[in-house]
């Protein structure tokens, strides 16, 4: 069986699902019970500053959207960091730890932007042996307007000047927690690298307004006919999370850089994902608070039944497998040549790939009289459209033109040999 | 008195009250909110949706259920009235799994269509439940038109006349409207007074009377009609029905089964209502599912439907067959009734089983016998009634693809008409298309 432990940093957990600072992880209470699941780590609820704590608000904090069957697809959030108290957070962090000496426990804090700040506090955290310590510059409601979370992510160099502090003050693991509300994710990761930061992880939620309540004409959550953008997260923000982290897992400056992926895992597979990207673990939140810390079982034993049906003996095995073949467009084969084939005996005759072509692409599907749908070769120029909107998984397949046949649409004979964009005649930049 | 499915004879009361009002409970329970937005879900929203196609009335059922999907059901309604103004008894009542659910692709790939029937009640009650009609008349043309039955074809061939601005006067030869709607289904299909309900509700449209208690024969002529009137509709429906002939077919506890089906769908206690301990119904279309269902649910012990041909060729689709046997309901293929016996009332009834040689059903010679105290004949309705001078085809008035007769200025549709399956969504596209002729006729 699968070897699921994992060393990120140098810290060891059982498996490579740690449940994201957030809710979930507000109180010992709730960790214990998320160890018992067995999750392999837990990111503590962010601290801040010693003091009187911050304050929620007292309507909802949580909006969402979702599939026809109530199957949340989307959460967003305007809750703030921990409203306890430093030291009882710190108490129970300190007990949590000496009863689960084998689970990774990181410490997530966000304090002003002052060296001050984090001297002071730092100490504190490392006498709870918390395994290290993660800088939430990411959060990006209600405590970015005073400065913090995602209003230090969004200036690279803010990102350093803190991380290099922490180095400074912290002789543990440090991991910066990177906003995904930005133009370029890499700029940040750079800057984190440079600041001698051990991992970085990300994405934290996105800027959102999940819906507009139409009869009070104000967005959701509603708070007294008032709303504010919100943190997005689940499911639905896997795909940007996903191209993050493997911008940063490929670019030469950063490649070497660990990264603890969040955003959207719900299953092992998303997990599998992020690892094959380069991924050294993955937090998780939505699908815990979703539906509870249970999910952790069904991660565990189907990354393993997977690695097993594959041969991985562990997470290193494929570990950033797939980050190699995360290109740039003009990088990509233009004589590779596909064209879509629809199988007659799985197609249910939906016609929704002739909707699709017809309407909205290349008019490259036929339609008969009694409903037989067939692609016109001459005129496709394998979009893949049909393949996505075809409600039969597999009925509609991208086929490759062999070498050697001619593409019925531009009338060339498919050579088979290597040719980019940076080649390419049309291109007026073109190398010689 | 005690209660019993023994009691021999015809006997009221053989289930408790509670008991029979659990039996004519809805058959389909409506779907809440929730569950119609899962099952809307499942729609394809196919290309020359294919059960569009296969709808009588040719309803835009992906768009209905898109609306469903975009969380407005009385919009929903709309798209669905504005071609069927009955969609809401057609929701109860239509076979769908012969109509648009068998051609459904998700029939196809899984074996398990979207509910499009379902999902049109869901719409159409909520519309209905708010009270509201969403269609308005146009400015009053002066015409007017007559409208003889105030079954499916008729109210149809009505509203949408009233529509266009004519002014509409349905005679009804009973003292209630809705025709087979009303008399004519199974109770579990149209609970709580749905009929009723529906008719008041499209006489919202405003220019639209109904004279009770008159029709041919009781008091109205063709001529008569066409005299006063801009045009004249026909909707009179099939009156007669077919006889046994079997030996005995005289004797007491053999009847009509719609009469049988009426007496169910207007008792006011249907505990009070009585039904044999051995019942044999004799047909194979959903008059004899309903009658022989419905015979159970009052609490008879023994009910066998008896049909001529083989299961392939019944009337009544797979789902209604399957529903009689599940409430349980024998069913009998290939043989015909022979004789009723017993001494004055019904006791007994001899079957002979049949063979079908070149398309003929005849008799093999050997025969079988039933307990059966109460025998009901479902064995198809006749036109019975019609004024003279208008051509028949096979029995029924014959009409043009939009419904006119062969007088001038007469139209007709429904089940007296020739052309369609006896179906209320037939009728109710038979009825609209006429009365557009009728009304491009009438401002030509």
């Amino acid at each position: 069986m699968a070897d699921l432990t994992t060393e990120f940093l140098g810290i060891k957990s059982p498996n490579p699902f740690w449940l994201a600072s957030a809710p979930p992880t507000d109180k010992e209470y709730n960790v214990r019970r998320a160890f018992e699941a067995g999750w392999g780590g837990v990111v503590w609820k962010t601290l801040g500053a010693e003091g009187p704590p911050v304050v929620n608000v007292n309507g909802p904090r949580y909006g969402a959207i979702w599939g026809a069957d109530r199957r949340l697809l989307g959460l967003n959030n305007i809750e703030l960091i921990t409203d306890r108290p430093l030291e009882v957070n710190l108490e129970e962090m300190t007990r949590v730890k000496k009863d689960y000496p084998d689970r990774a426990l990181i410490a997530s804090i966000m304090v002003p932007c002052e060296e001050e700040a984090w001297k002071k506090i730092l100490p504190r955290v490392a006498e709870t042996n918390a395994d290290g310590i993660e800088l939430n510059f990411g959060c990006p409601h209600g405590m970015a307007e005073r400065g913090m979370g995602s209003a230090v992510g969004q200036v690279p160099e803010y990102i350093q000047m803190v991380t290099e502090w922490c180095k400074q003050y912290y002789d543990r693991p440090v991991i910066v927690k990177l906003t995904p509300n930005i133009t370029d994710i890499r700029y940040p990761a750079r800057a984190a690298h440079a600041g001698n930061a051990d991992a970085v992880s990300l994405i934290n939620t996105i800027n959102s307004i999940t819906s507009v309540n139409l009869d009070q004409m104000a967005p959701e959550p509603m708070i007294g006919g008032k709303g504010t953008h919100g943190g997005y997260c689940g499911p639905a923000v896997k795909p940007i999370a996903m191209n993050m982290v493997a911008e940063i897992a490929r670019d030469p400056q950063t490649a070497q850089l660990p990264i603890s992926a969040i955003g959207g895992v719900t299953t092992w597979r998303d997990a599998a994902e992020f690892i094959a990207l380069g991924a050294g673990n993955v937090q998780v939140c939505t699908a815990a608070m979703t539906y509870g810390f249970g999910v952790v079982k069904e991660m565990i034993t189907g990354l393993s039944e997977w690695m097993d049906e594959k041969g991985y003996a562990s997470i290193q095995d494929f570990k950033g497998m797939a980050a190699s073949n995360v290109t740039d467009w003009q990088y990509l084969d233009l004589n590779y040549v596909t064209k879509a084939k629809i199988n007659q005996a799985d197609c249910i005759k939906c016609g929704r790939c002739y909707a699709a072509c017809e309407d909205t692409s290349h008019q490259a599907i036929a339609m008969s009289e009694d409903r037989v749908f067939s692609v016109k070769d001459e005129e496709c120029v394998a979009c893949n459209l049909c393949v996505n909107v075809c409600p039969v998984e597999g009925c509609i397949t991208m086929e490759e033109v062999p070498t050697g046949q001619v593409d019925a649409r531009t009338g060339e004979v498919v050579s088979g040999e290597y040719g980019n964009w940076t080649t390419h005649p049309n291109n007026p930049m073109a190398a010689e | 008195m005690a209660h019993s499915h023994q009691a021999s004879g015809i006997q009221a009361g053989r289930l408790t009250a509670d008991d029979i009002a659990t039996n004519f409970e809805d058959l389909h329970h409506p779907f809440d909110a929730h569950e119609a937005a899962v099952a809307a879900d499942r729609c394809y929203f196919c290309f020359d949706a294919p059960c569009m196609q296969a709808c009588p009335t040719s309803i835009d059922i992906p768009q209905f259920i898109r609306e469903i999907q975009g969380g407005q059901p009385t919009a929903a309604a709309k798209t669905i009235l504005e071609q069927n103004i009955l969609g809401g008894m057609c929701a109860r009542v239509c076979p769908t799994e012969t109509l648009c659910e068998e051609v459904c692709v998700r029939e196809t790939a899984e074996g398990k269509p979207v509910e499009i029937g379902r999902l049109q009640r869901f719409a159409t009650d909520t519309l209905m439940e708010k009270g509201v009609h969403p269609f308005t008349r146009d400015a009053t043309t002066g015409k007017k038109v007559a409208v003889v039955g105030a079954g499916p074809a008729g109210l149809s061939a009505a509203h949408r006349l009233a529509m266009k601005g004519h002014d509409v006067v349905v005679f009804e030869h009973k003292s209630k409207a809705g025709g087979l709607n009303e008399f004519g289904i199974a109770a579990y299909k149209s609970t709580n007074e749905f009929a009723a309900r529906e008719v008041a509700w499209l006489m919202q449209i405003g220019g639209i009377t109904i004279e009770y208690d008159k029709g041919f024969g009781k008091g109205l002529t063709l001529d008569g009609l066409k005299a006063d009137y801009d045009a004249v509709f026909l909707s009179i429906g099939l009156a007669g029905v077919n006889t046994l002939r079997a030996a005995g077919e005289d004797k007491d506890g053999v009847r009509d089964a719609v009469d049988f089906i009426e007496d169910v769908r207007q008792a006011d206690e249907l505990s009070a209502l009585p039904v044999g301990r051995n019942v044999v119904v004799i047909g194979g279309g959903m008059t004899a599912v309903d009658a022989a269902v419905q015979s159970k649910l009052l609490g008879a012990e023994n009910v066998t439907i008896a049909y001529r041909r083989g299961r392939d060729a019944m009337g009544a689709s797979r789902f209604e067959q399957d529903l009689a046997a599940s409430k349980g309901v024998k069913l009998m293929f290939n043989v015909m009734p022979r004789e009723i016996l017993g001494n004055g009332a019904s006791a007994e009834i001899e079957l002979e089983y049949t063979q079908v040689v070149d398309g003929r059903v005849t008799g093999t010679g050997e025969t079988t016998r039933l307990a059966a105290d109460q025998v009901f004949k479902a064995i198809g309705q006749t036109l019975e009634g019609a004024p003279q001078g208008l051509a028949l085809v096979g029995g029924k008035i014959q009409v043009s693809d939009t419904g006119r007769t062969s007088v001038d200025g007469v139209w007709a549709g429904g089940d007296c008409a020739s052309g369609g399956e006896d179906l209320t969504v037939t009728a109710v596209a038979e009825g609209r298309d006429a009365a557009m002729d009728i009304h491009a006729s009438l401002m030509g």
